[in-house]
């Protein structure tokens, strides 16, 4: 097998030669304390988790549902910060030197940090990709040959309303995966309609062969590997959120997660 | 007359992505793009489509109660010894403010899409309103989305849209205001996106809102532009007008922007003052960002969260502004200026007395700012100020201020 540079590149590749589909965790860093969110993240990995997806606490995420945007509030209440989510990373790769990680936020935080130390600032942390909710394609093409340049991976949604031609447009500045959105709504949104998630990857499938995870309204392992049947894996978010906000410290935290993770773990691989 | 040519072609702008210069775009979700390329070409479509523009004609004309005329404030203008002071009474208009031109111009939008619900966010109530009422007009079904903040401080407004049928649904999350209602009807639209159609207030949000919400409004700057040249026979020297959002502000300008002899002001809220950081003035005092759809200054810290803002009219505090403005600041054909509160009040209560036109307080910005630019002219030239809306829905913020219960 060739050698590939990137960590999210490299775990695909594993899970696809064995056959297993990936369970892409998410959280948002400092939710639950930013002196807990390494633990939180080492926790999630222990308990079968492939990727990390980190949130950036944003003061208005206007993609979210209400448990995430209430992750979102308690983070910023912790004084978390893109800046934050750095060093997070970096604490992180001192133990785990292989498990992906992703940044997962809004478009405001980079660009006062500015693209370019940001794409460095990941690179140098041990960051592995990052998805900009409020980046569509025809917005994201400075931050992506940014990101390209570095090995870094850029993550794009692809939804329901999504055309065609969209698709075609999108999977050709993607990388790493495709994180595909089941419905139309917020994060944590209840209504999951099976038959359009497997009509919707068969379309998107035409157009690239970059691993397609899907994501919004997952909730167990049921329905972690109902999605992930016609793809390559689940993003499980806001059952996460919810978890973290309803423990009382972090070692609760710790084990609502574990119990979670576990759960959807065995259901993947069953 | 103005000069012949100029420029800078303000009519190319925004270009196709809505962009002005490196401001607007659409900054969302995947999940709405599919909706906002649909309502853009159907607006492409209708825009230069005569039906529809006397369709938009007719309603401003009998249902709005257009034109709204432009009036001389002959003791405001002796009081403050200077340029002769106009005002474009858009107070005049039906609900009470400029907000009714872009709310019947994009119920017929909706109309044409077939939705059968629509949405709003509101912070004075104003543009919830406007929405409701049009809403009732069409037998649409309507949400208002208002911070929980905004439903304490803007009662009687609350009280109208339900009167006109709408629901006004309190926002509870962020800072309770403007922002986070935003947000909320933005969240409301990506899961409704098949039955619902947003109507976003201001020049503000993700392309083509920007654009759509200017044209609505523009007749406001055509009209004072005709009468203008009418009752005093010259374009004026200088425009004045509010920014929050900036839909007044951009309906007046926009029609003049390739007259260069005529100057105009954008007058922020200054609260507490600017330079006290207490203000929601992010063109005096922001930063380029990404907030809402769009591209523009904000105000944020140095993470890039996005900050409070203070200003005693619910109607200008908005972190943000739109993104035509940001561009017109940057290629320095407006001049964005501030009023702080206790200038808007004082303002507000000049003109009651002297004229015994009761202005919003957002609009109260912009007489301080005029009262203070005409002294600094000839009594030859000519100030036209966007009076966008009427003050009655601020009586009872004033006599709170003033320790009165009313």
């Amino acid at each position: 097998m060739t050698t590939l540079n990137n960590r999210i590149d490299r775990r695909f590749a594993k899970l696809r030669s064995e056959g297993r589909k990936a369970l892409v965790t998410y959280i948002v860093a400092g939710d639950g304390g930013l002196e807990n969110t390494v633990d939180l993240m080492h926790q999630l990995v222990a308990s079968g988790s492939d990727l990390i997806e980190l949130g950036v606490p944003f003061s208005d995420p206007m993609a979210e549902g209400p448990v995430i945007q209430k992750g979102h509030e308690r983070a910023l209440e912790h004084k978390a910060s893109l800046r934050k989510c750095m060093a997070l990373i970096e604490e992180f790769r001192t133990k785990d030197t292989e498990t992906p990680v992703i940044l997962m936020g809004y478009a405001n935080p980079i660009e006062k940090m500015g693209a370019e130390v940001f794409a460095d600032a990941l690179q140098a942390a041990g960051g592995d990709g990052a998805l900009t909710v409020d980046l569509p394609a025809e917005e994201a093409v400075p931050l992506n040959e940014l990101l390209k340049a570095r090995d870094l991976r850029n993550i794009f949604l692809l939804t329901p309303t999504t055309s065609d031609a969209r698709i075609a447009e999108i999977t050709e500045l993607a990388s790493g995966f495709v994180y595909y959105v089941s419905l139309k709504g917020v994060t944590g949104a209840g209504h999951l309609d099976l038959d359009s998630v497997h009509e919707n990857l068969m379309r998107i499938r035409r157009y690239t062969d970059l691993p397609l995870c899907v994501g919004f309204g997952i909730k167990d392992g049921a329905s972690a590997k109902a999605v992930s049947a016609d793809g390559d894996g689940a993003v499980v978010g806001s059952v996460l959120v919810s978890a973290v906000g309803e423990s009382a410290d972090g070692a609760a935290a710790k084990d609502r997660l574990g119990a979670i993770v576990s759960e959807m773990r065995s259901a993947l691989d069953s | 007359m103005s000069k012949p040519s100029s420029p800078v072609d303000f009519g190319a702008y925004p270009d196709a992505r809505g962009h002005f210069g490196e401001f607007g775009g659409r900054f969302v979700s995947e999940t709405l793009i599919s909706a906002l390329d649909e309502l853009q070409e159907m607006y492409e479509r209708l825009k230069n489509d005569p039906e529809f523009q006397s369709a938009f004609d007719y309603d401003l004309a009998h249902y709005v109660g257009r034109p709204s005329p432009l009036y001389l404030a002959e003791r405001l203008t002796e009081a403050a010894g200077g340029a002769r002071i106009w005002l474009k009474r858009e107070d005049l208009n039906h609900t009470g403010a400029h907000k009714v031109n872009n709310t019947v111009g994009q119920a017929l939008l909706a109309k044409h899409s077939g939705k059968s619900r629509v949405i709003a966010e509101t912070g004075a109530g104003q543009h919830g309103v406007a929405t409701a009422t049009v809403a009732a007009r069409l037998g649409l079904k309507c949400a208002v989305y208002m911070g929980a903040e905004d439903v304490k401080r803007q009662s009687p407004n609350v009280y109208r849209m339900k009167l006109l049928g709408a629901e006004v649904i309190p926002v509870e999350s962020g800072s309770k205001t403007l922002k986070d209602a935003m947000n909320e009807a933005m969240r409301d639209w990506v899961t409704n996106v098949d039955d619902t159609f947003y109507i976003i207030g201001t020049v503000a949000g993700p392309h083509p809102y920007p654009q759509l919400v200017r044209d609505f409004n523009s007749i406001i700057g055509r009209e004072a532009r005709r009468q203008s040249l009418e009752q005093f026979g010259q374009l004026p020297d200088a425009l004045v007008a509010c920014v929050g959002g900036g839909s007044n502000a951009i309906g007046l300008f926009h029609p003049f922007l390739a007259d260069e002899s005529v100057k105009m002001y954008g007058v922020e809220a200054g609260g507490d003052g600017v330079e006290t950081g207490r203000h929601a003035a992010p063109l005096n005092d922001g930063v380029p960002g990404v907030l809402h759809g769009n591209r523009t200054y904000l105000m944020e810290d140095d993470d890039g969260q996005i900050i409070e803002t203070h200003s005693v009219s619910a109607g200008l505090d908005y972190p943000g502004v739109g993104p035509e403005h940001a561009w017109l600041r940057d290629i320095g054909r407006v001049e964005y200026v501030a009023a702080n509160d206790d200038e808007a009040l004082a303002a507000f209560r000049q003109l009651t007395r002297t004229e015994g036109i009761l202005p919003a307080l957002e609009s109260s910005h912009a007489v301080a700012y005029a009262l203070k630019l005409a002294a600094t002219m000839g009594a030859d030239q000519n100030i036209v100020v966007n009076l966008s809306g009427r003050g009655d829905k601020d009586i009872f913020t004033v006599a709170a201020i003033d320790g009165i219960e009313v």
